[in-house]
């Protein structure tokens, strides 16, 4: 018996390899099947840097131009592939430099896993060279830290992290190694992580709540849906389409929400909120049930919540139970993942017709489309409009492209006009509205999706908080595609400077460099056009380029999104002009 | 507007590093005062017990504890009524030995639960416990007599309502 005692921890002896905690690091990142990251080195992260040397035939890293461009190119990676993405930064400012990164990830539950050096843990609190409490920082902002001061607990601290970002309701994770931990040795084994005790990523399925919500459904003359990125979090669109088209319900988008369900389905009535559809905002408050899917609510989506959907009952969806009655009170709640309740509801809903009530959303869809589309499609004024510049993408992409945009009204243009047949294809910061997003959140959804085309759509202001990122595109040279859209303002802030201060436009000109210049100094083929008979063949060229390629459109400087909900007001109270 | 009403709130988490600066953090996200707060070992092993008092509407606190609970080391929490809760605070009062003879303070301390603890030649202590309106009562007592130094704790509560936590452990284990 002793002997075969022995034998067995000698066996496990075998198995288990002294190494560095650096080495431990990517050991473990491998094991997770992660063999690419985005990062900014620096000393407190150094011996991993180390390591990802030696691991280069196995290990590709990606070296930005700044932490917030590692952060966002890891948020677009993750985005359009549904893993983890992955973030290297030092400690201090590499660490800080990430925040805007984490906070945007976790308000648009984007899985991410952050590892950032730390100072030797005797310097801890000490304020020493490069030192902040980046667990202090990142908690608000993150789905869980961890500050690792011994190399031991590496592959136990990793697998956690990598089951909590995905799993459930996915966000963001920080793990911060002093340098010690990363020099010190430990015995390594790797076992991935299935269970936190504290943590229940998946609420179970109650029947009952179903059938609550099923019988509603049925008993429905004028059902509504909104759904949200729950969908495509949860691979559920195949179940959302079962779904809507067994009930025929009308169903309208969130933002993030977008290309879950292909854009012209004859049941998709548009995007909801401030910017969204006329009539899915409107008959939000004709509807007699309003059946939310994986979405929460967002105050851009609801207007004010006084006046929102109050002559409904409200079947809310959702895997996060916080969620529930967070804004809008629920009538039926069924918490549980989305893939899973609908899967199951279609057992209790029944075949159902809703012609007439559709009919109310063609009616007002004519109605704006003859006030806002068709003019923002095919405009007739001298400038280009940021409409006609996504419709000509559509036509040269087929809607199979996707579509990664920064924060503004041209994000607003491309959600509104964006055709998708795919689902992830829209990649845009919508919680947070973090300007700087969609240059280096295109080159990580290119690296995620190389064989898709992957069209970035900027402002001129958020561009330049990250054109930095050109050179992360020189070095690695990702073919994305990138439009400029060119309106020498600061377009939303100074619409609603027009709109409700007087065109006072304070601090919202902005004068820029030569962009097209700008881009050919990082060797991307570079082209400005300002007039409408050249944009149709210049589009055409940047989407038959195999290179990654610059297209600059100069706009009409003062065109407004409409519709338009201003703040506080009633989603049936949106305004067409 | 909904009125504003005190609520004990029971926080079981696993005993982590930084737990208490993610939990404080909703409150402080909502901008909600903490009244006092208690941190101690629960009944489980290697769980801990934190207990917030707060002031603020039914509607918000529910919305909190559903906020406490999504962090991954919160294992359950809960919000309970004063009628809810069996509860009990402690305070030590420092005071001057010149008045350890004072017949005044003798009456004083005919409350219920104080006592002395510590009796030295400068100065003596009494230790009081009970509910926060008693200790404030004492508190007023006392003055008087020029406090050196006064201190009282956070609530400890019990609650009449059976809180599943140990069923859920068990469950999730």
């Amino acid at each position: 018996m002793e002997t075969l005692k022995k034998d067995i921890q000698e066996g496990i002896a075998e198995k288990m390899i002294k190494i560095t905690g650096a080495e431990a690091v990517i050991k473990c990142l491998l094991e997770e099947g992660v063999n690419l990251a985005y990062g900014y080195p620096g000393g407190a992260i150094m011996p991993v840097y180390d390591e990802i040397y030696k691991y280069q035939d196995q290990f590709h890293h990606v070296l930005t131009r700044h932490e917030q461009g590692a952060i966002h190119a890891a948020q677009g990676f993750a985005r359009v592939t549904g893993k983890v993405g992955m973030v290297f930064a030092t400690s201090g400012p590499g660490a800080t430099n990430l925040v805007t990164g984490i906070a945007d990830a976790q308000i648009d539950s984007t899985p991410l896993v952050c590892i950032t050096g730390q100072v030797g843990s005797h310097l801890l609190g000490s304020d020493a060279f490069q030192e902040t409490d980046i667990i202090g920082i990142s908690t608000p902002v993150t789905k869980w830290n961890y500050q690792i001061t011994k190399a031991s607990e590496i592959p136990e601290v990793i697998a956690k992290a990598f089951y909590i970002a995905k799993s459930g309701r996915p966000g963001p994770v920080l793990i911060d190694i002093t340098k010690d931990a990363q020099f010190g040795e430990l015995d390594f084994s790797y076992k991935k992580c299935k269970k936190v005790r504290s943590y229940r990523a998946i609420p179970k399925l109650n029947i009952a709540q179903v059938k609550e919500a099923a019988a509603l459904i049925n008993s429905a003359k004028k059902p509504f849906i909104v759904w949200g990125q729950g969908v495509i979090i949860g691979g559920a669109e195949q179940e959302f389409k079962n779904f809507i088209e067994k009930t025929d319900i009308p169903s309208a988008s969130t933002v993030l929400g977008l290309s879950a369900l292909e854009t012209k389905h004859p049941l998709n009535v548009g995007m909801v909120g401030m910017h969204g559809n006329y009539a899915p905002n409107v008959l939000t408050n004709s509807c007699d049930v309003l059946i939310a899917i994986g979405m929460r609510f967002d105050d851009r989506v609801t207007g004010n919540l006084a006046t929102y959907a109050k002559q409904a009952k409200v079947i809310h969806f959702d895997i996060d139970p916080a969620e529930i009655d967070k804004n809008v009170k629920t009538d039926i709640a069924v918490i549980a993942d989305v893939k899973e309740s609908l899967a199951e509801i279609m057992q209790y809903v029944n075949k159902t017709e809703h012609k007439e009530w559709m009919q109310e959303f063609n009616k007002l869809y004519n109605i704006e489309h003859e006030a806002v589309i068709n003019n923002q499609l095919n405009p007739t004024k001298k400038g280009l409009t940021m409409g006609e510049v996504i419709g000509g993408i559509n036509k040269e992409t087929k809607g199979d492209a996707v579509m990664v945009s920064d924060v503004g009204q041209h994000q607003m243009f491309a959600c509104r006009y964006a055709d998708f047949i795919k689902t992830r294809s829209n990649v845009t910061s919508g919680g947070l509205g973090t300007m700087g997003f969609a240059l280096p959140a295109s080159i990580g959804a290119k690296m995620g999706v190389p064989n898709r085309e992957v069209v970035a759509i900027i402002g001129d202001g958020g561009y330049q908080m990250t054109c930095n990122e050109l050179g992360t595109i020189l070095q690695t040279k990702v073919p994305v595609k990138i439009v400029v859209l060119n309106n020498s303002y600061l377009g939303m802030v100074r619409q609603w400077q027009e709109l409700f201060f007087d065109k006072r436009y304070a601090s919202t000109e902005m004068v820029s460099p030569d962009f097209v210049k700008l881009a050919e100094a990082y060797d991307i083929e570079a082209v400005r056009v300002s007039k409408r008979e050249d944009l149709a063949d210049a589009i055409k060229t940047m989407i038959a380029s195999k290179e990654t390629y610059f297209l600059e459109v100069v706009i009409e400087q003062e065109d407004n999104v409409f519709p338009m909900i201003p703040t506080g007001a009633s989603v049936s109270d949106i305004r067409l002009s | 507007m909904e009125e504003n009403k005190n609520f004990t709130v029971s926080v079981y988490t696993e005993n982590n590093i930084g737990i208490l600066n993610r939990i404080s953090a909703i409150f402080l996200k909502r901008h909600i005062n903490i009244e006092s707060m208690t941190v101690s070992k629960s009944e489980i092993e290697h769980v801990h017990r934190f207990t917030f008092v707060v002031e603020v509407p039914e509607t918000l606190i529910r919305k909190v504890v559903g906020q406490l609970e999504k962090q991954i080391e919160v294992i359950r929490a809960f919000y309970h009524t004063e009628d809810e809760i069996i509860y009990h605070e402690t305070a030590l009062f420092k005071i001057a030995s010149t008045h350890l003879y004072d017949e005044k303070i003798q009456d004083k301390l005919k409350f219920r639960r104080a006592h002395i603890i510590a009796i030295t030649e400068r100065y003596f202590v009494i230790e009081a416990s009970g509910l926060k309106e008693d200790i404030n009562r004492m508190y007023e007592k006392l003055k008087p007599f020029g406090l050196l130094q006064f201190v009282r704790s956070g609530r400890i509560a019990i609650t009449r309502p059976k809180m599943a936590i140990t069923e859920l452990l068990e469950e999730i284990n």
